[in-house]
């Protein structure tokens, strides 16, 4: 321990193990982006080969939940940074209730993630081949609204499942690395030299919510 | 010298170039040219590398503990020349191979189409006038184009004579072309990997002169709309069963008769075992003579085996035929 | 951590299995790799064993138009066992291979270090290693995959095999390697001793630090493509499946984006130990530097941009199929820049014939056949007639056999010395190199003759007239076996009786051999300060 810092000990001190720990975690991101990434190249190539299929299937996305949940977590993002800022000024406190506020913006997050899995899935709306599109149609019907065109439409919802889901799981780990933090946060680990856990959370979280950023138009207001 | 060298080794390379199959086409020979030189340059670039440094570990072998070694830390002239020269040449070969490949994809205009689709495990090439069948017949000396389907999974149309091969995707087509310029029996392979008989998955495109292409095409058409059994009475003149197997009565030419023989339980073969002949014995005796020989012939059937020669249509065709003399 | 008594190394310092199953220090860590990736290598060696003992002869078809195997009982089984063979060993040897066994050990030692960055993170990778390879067991053994190694949609899709954990298997492996590589970008960047600049840097660490780059960079996308394919079959998303509008052959570019730079992930760290390795026995700086490690840094950079020349014939544009071809053209060159200087590296030195030196000399000879069979196939039209037949079958041996396992003897025989404290018998070691280097050419040089007549790969039967050279090279198989089992025995024989190592058996330049054999937990008593470039024999 140097300074209330664990410093490991082929570290030269606190500085050289924080800014290789925060290295490794950017490091990290790069592959997490890179693989969402993969995600969107595939999006965008049948996006452009199928427009009216995914404009069809954008249709069944309610563009309002989706916008609640951007605002959550760009909400989450900053409460996140606040958590870290006042671990690096001592106030362990108020860095735990900014965590707990995350955490719960995360939770809401997931809440409403579930409220649109099950009316979709309410609606015969499942990914790929398993789309039920005898059901979608007659709840279709049932609004008087035109039966579904696209012969193909399970892609779409391919996709959507897909990319949500990936980045819901992230959601989900992200909560429980934020309890972590939270757990260590009140047991007085963290102080302004050492903060280096949180940090790193902070920006696995930053780069979830970018994601998001990303996922929001690209799935609900297509088309 | 050097240029003799060279030349003595072009003629080196093209005997290895003999390890290539037949030509079957002027491509087959371009790409096989082009072969040749990149053997060539690759044979030179070895004996330079290689024979460097085997030349360098001999002469430089250490002597003692304590050589003292040359402090060569680099030579830049040498690198840049090292690094241009291969580029140059990585260029030309690129650019030869662009002219070739682009002959390969560029479709001739009125060449004769015939749809290829792999399924598993067998190639079917189908004609413009509804003719089906499992090898490829093609007519010599004219443009031809393949258009490739597959039904389940990836497979691809290999023609080793021809140095073409295309995968078959399921969900759209491909195609490739060809202009063979050598009558006889080529091998066609699956070449992308499609499960349990990929390695069976091998058929012939056979290349006829123009008249037997039209011959073929017009009795295929004719046969396939024959009723089974009529379509097997001519399989069995054409593929000369008939010249060794009489069909009217119980006399035998060179082999056993055929006639009342579907059902006949009690056939005696060669080691006194009886069996039934039923399709399968009937299949069985039609592809691989050998595996059964009826007591009375032998040691060995004169009969050559069918195996790969006969379509299973075919041999359906056939038994449905044999079934009937009664 | 406990504070090594005097006189004990990183080996003694503690005991028990317990202690190395929870061990950070990344040496322990590397002999942990060590041991996981041979009993893996011994498997995927089996596999190939049987595979070549059923190609030994053609089998005659029956009637019934099945054929019975010479070997294995059905062409099911032969598929099966291919895929086993090429999954283990892509997944659990090669890519893990040099890095984690070599690089654990001596990258931080030629560096300075004390140990990688994140040590825990180390030791979790080789969890996660162990994990994914469990798991791919667990499929092997009680159930069956026949994918072939690289998993081609719609056959993956519609396969009633296991796939679905086979590629789940793949992809925790896959996170080991990212783990790895991340940890050594950060080691290099962070932990090199006072006065070990960059460009101070073993041409090891360069390529270490070059694979790291393209691990980190190339394996999520492996990661998403084995994501999607799993999906495909639970759920059928339809993204790779022609019968949604999907494509397969997406498949094929997203799966290839990964795996052609993993090719390099494989070569690479093979070229780094070359460096080393013909420098010491050299007795000799190495010629051109700058050069290697830039054109290790080049390989990885262009390897990203190469991946469409595995699919030259599989329905991609002609254009792209000309561009490909023309960047494929391009990463030749920084290969053919490392082959030049390390020839000329021999020259006016003094050249020791020990049997890593002749591992390197071995993989020079093997590489540079590996690498002009390499141009020929990213030219199109030749590789139109030779995609997907043996010729490419010999070509990615001699590339990865030939080069890479070369290197992993030679460099294994290296620092054998080092990692353990004692030497071996230096004439079993030549004599397993003598079998090794006759089998494989005999293996496998067949193999380019077999593929220019034509015979495709992943083939369990073939024409008759294909024979006669299938024959050598399962006769060369066998050499190969016997040449491993003779390393074993060096090995093990080395680890029992094998005479006290002194610090620097070589005299070799580079950090590593200044500290003791074995090291001490620590390393280094003092900190080392490097003055000088890794290779001033003066």
């Amino acid at each position: 321990m140097i300074n209330g810092v664990p410093v490991q000990e082929h570290y030269r001190d606190a500085s050289h193990q924080f800014a290789s720990a925060k290295e490794g975690i950017w490091l990290f991101m790069a592959t997490e982006i890179l693989m969402f990434g993969g995600l969107f190249v595939g999006y965008l190539i049948f996006h452009m080969k199928y427009p009216e299929m995914f404009a069809e299937g954008a249709q069944f996305l309610d563009w309002r939940l989706g916008f609640i949940n951007t605002l959550v977590l760009i909400f989450s993002s900053l409460t996140m940074a606040l958590g870290i800022y006042f671990c690096q000024i001592n106030q362990p406190k108020k860095a735990v209730g900014a965590l707990a506020v995350t955490i719960l913006c995360g939770a809401i997050f997931m809440v409403i993630k579930y409220f649109e899995y099950t009316h979709k899935f309410h609606m015969g709306i499942f990914p790929g081949r398993m789309l039920d599109l005898e059901m979608l149609n007659h709840h279709l019907h049932e609004m008087g609204k035109p039966a579904i065109v696209s012969t193909n439409l399970g892609m779409y919802f391919g996709f959507y499942f897909c990319m949500s889901g990936l980045h819901g799981i992230h959601v989900i780990l992200g909560m429980c690395m934020i309890s972590w933090c939270l757990y260590r946060c009140m047991r007085g680990d963290f102080n302004p030299n050492y903060y280096t856990a949180v940090e790193g959370v902070g920006i696995f979280w930053h780069i979830i919510d970018l994601v998001w950023i990303f996922l929001f138009p690209l799935l609900y207001l297509v088309g | 010298m050097l240029l003799w060298i060279l030349q003595k080794l072009t003629v080196v390379m093209a005997q290895a170039d003999s390890f290539m199959p037949t030509q079957g086409t002027e491509i087959a020979k371009s790409v096989d040219n082009l072969y040749a030189f990149l053997l060539v340059i690759s044979l030179v670039s070895c004996v330079i590398v290689i024979g460097g440094m085997i030349y360098f570990a001999i002469k430089y072998k250490r002597k003692s503990a304590n050589d003292v070694t040359a402090y060569i830390t680099h030579d830049t002239r040498l690198e840049i020349l090292w690094s241009v020269i291969p580029l140059i040449l990585f260029l030309f070969v690129f650019a030869w191979g662009w002219v070739i490949y682009h002959d390969m994809r560029t479709m001739p205009k009125d060449a004769l189409e015939i749809h290829v689709t792999g399924k598993q495990w067998a190639w079917t090439a189908e004609y413009k006038n509804g003719v089906k069948s499992t090898e490829v017949v093609v007519p010599v000396g004219r443009d031809v184009r393949l258009i490739l389907a597959a039904e389940d999974v990836l497979h691809s149309f290999y023609v080793p004579s021809f140095r073409l091969k295309q995968d078959a995707v399921p969900g759209r087509y491909t195609n490739l072309w060809f202009h063979a310029d050598k009558l006889g029996d080529f091998h066609v392979f699956c070449a992308e990997y499609c499960g349990t008989q990929h390695s069976g998955m091998i058929t012939k495109l056979r290349v006829v002169t123009q008249e037997e292409f039209d011959q073929w095409l017009t009795t295929e058409s004719e046969v396939s709309t024959l009723p089974m059994a009529q379509r097997g009475a001519k399989i069995f003149q054409t593929r000369a069963c008939a010249s060794c197997h009489s069909v009217d009565s119980p006399a035998v030419k060179v082999g056993p008769s055929v006639y009342k023989l579907f059902g006949d339980t009690n056939v005696e073969l060669l080691d006194g075992t009886k069996v039934t002949a039923d399709e399968n014995y009937i299949r069985e005796s039609i592809l691989n003579s050998q595996a059964k020989i009826v007591k009375g012939f032998g040691p060995r059937s004169a009969m050559p085996a069918f195996q790969g020669q006969l379509s299973e249509v075919e041999v359906t065709a056939l038994i449905e035929y044999i079934k009937g003399l009664k | 951590m406990a504070h090594a008594a005097h006189g004990s190394n990183y080996l003694n310092a503690e005991k028990g299995l317990w202690s190395w199953l929870t061990s950070l220090d990344h040496k322990r860590i590397g002999i942990l790799y060590f041991i996981s990736v041979m009993s893996f290598f011994l498997l995927g060696g089996i596999a190939a064993l049987l595979l070549r003992g059923e190609l030994f002869a053609y089998n005659a078809v029956d009637a019934l138009g099945k054929t019975t195997g010479q070997l294995l009982p059905s062409a099911d089984a032969y598929n099966q066992i291919l895929t086993y063979h090429g999954a283990i060993m892509v997944f659990m040897v090669i890519i893990p291979g040099i890095p984690a066994i070599l690089g654990n050990i001596f990258l931080p030692l030629q560096i300075g270090a004390k140990d990688v960055a994140f040590p825990k993170l180390n030791l979790a990778s080789w969890y996660c290693l162990m994990a994914g390879a469990s798991l791919a067991m667990f499929t092997m053994f009680s159930t069956k995959v026949d994918t072939g190694w690289t998993f081609y949609t719609p056959y993956s899709i519609k396969s009633g095999t296991a796939v679905t954990t086979m590629v789940l298997a793949a992809f925790i492996t896959g996170m080991s390697s990212i783990l790895t590589g991340l940890n050594f970008i950060v080691t290099v960047h962070k932990l090199r001793c006072p006065g070990m600049t960059m460009w101070r840097m073993p041409l090891f660490v360069w390529a270490l630090y070059s694979t790291a780059i393209i691990q980190v960079l190339a394996t999520p996308i492996l990661a998403i493509t084995l994501l999607l394919l799993a999906m495909e079959r639970t759920f059928g998303v339809g993204i790779f499946d022609p019968k949604l509008g999907g494509d397969p052959v997406l498949f094929q570019h997203f799966f290839w984006f990964y795996s052609h730079p993993a090719v390099y992930i494989m070569i690479l760290p093979a070229m780094g130990v070359i460096s080393e390795l013909i420098t010491t026995f050299s007795k000799k700086t190495i010629f051109g530097y700058t050069a290697i490690a830039y054109s290790s840094l080049g390989i990885a950079a262009v390897s990203f941009f190469v991946w469409g020349h595995h699919m030259f014939v599989s329905g991609q544009s002609e254009f792209a199929g000309i561009v490909f071809s023309f960047l494929t053209m391009l990463v030749g060159v920084p290969t053919a820049i490392k082959m030049f200087n390390w020839v000329a590296t021999m020259y006016k030195g003094s050249i020791e014939f020990a049997s890593p030196m002749l591992f390197a000399l071995g993989f020079l000879f093997l590489f540079a056949i590996g690498g002009v069979t390499g141009i020929m196939l990213a030219v199109i039209p030749v590789d139109v007639h030779f995609h997907d037949t043996y010729f490419v079958v010999a070509h990615f041996h001699y590339v990865m056999v030939g080069g890479t396992l070369m290197a992993i003897m030679g460099g294994f025989y290296y620092w054998f010395p080092k990692m353990f404290g004692k030497m071996y018998s230096e004439f079993w070691a030549r004599m397993s190199w003598v079998f090794i280097f006759v089998g494989f050419n005999v293996t496998f040089f067949p193999q380019f003759i077999l593929g220019a007549m034509g015979m495709p790969r992943r083939y369990f039967n073939y024409i008759p007239a294909y024979e006669p050279l299938n024959r050598i090279s399962t006769m060369g198989s066998w050499l190969i076996a016997i040449g491993f089992l003779m390393a074993l025995y060096t090995i093990i024989n080395g680890l029992i009786s094998g005479a006290k190592a002194p610090k620097n058996p070589w005299g070799s330049k580079t950090l590593e051999w200044e500290a003791d054999s074995p090291p001490s937990v620590h390393n280094f008593d003092h900190e080392p300060v490097v003055t000088a470039g890794p290779y001033e024999y003066k």
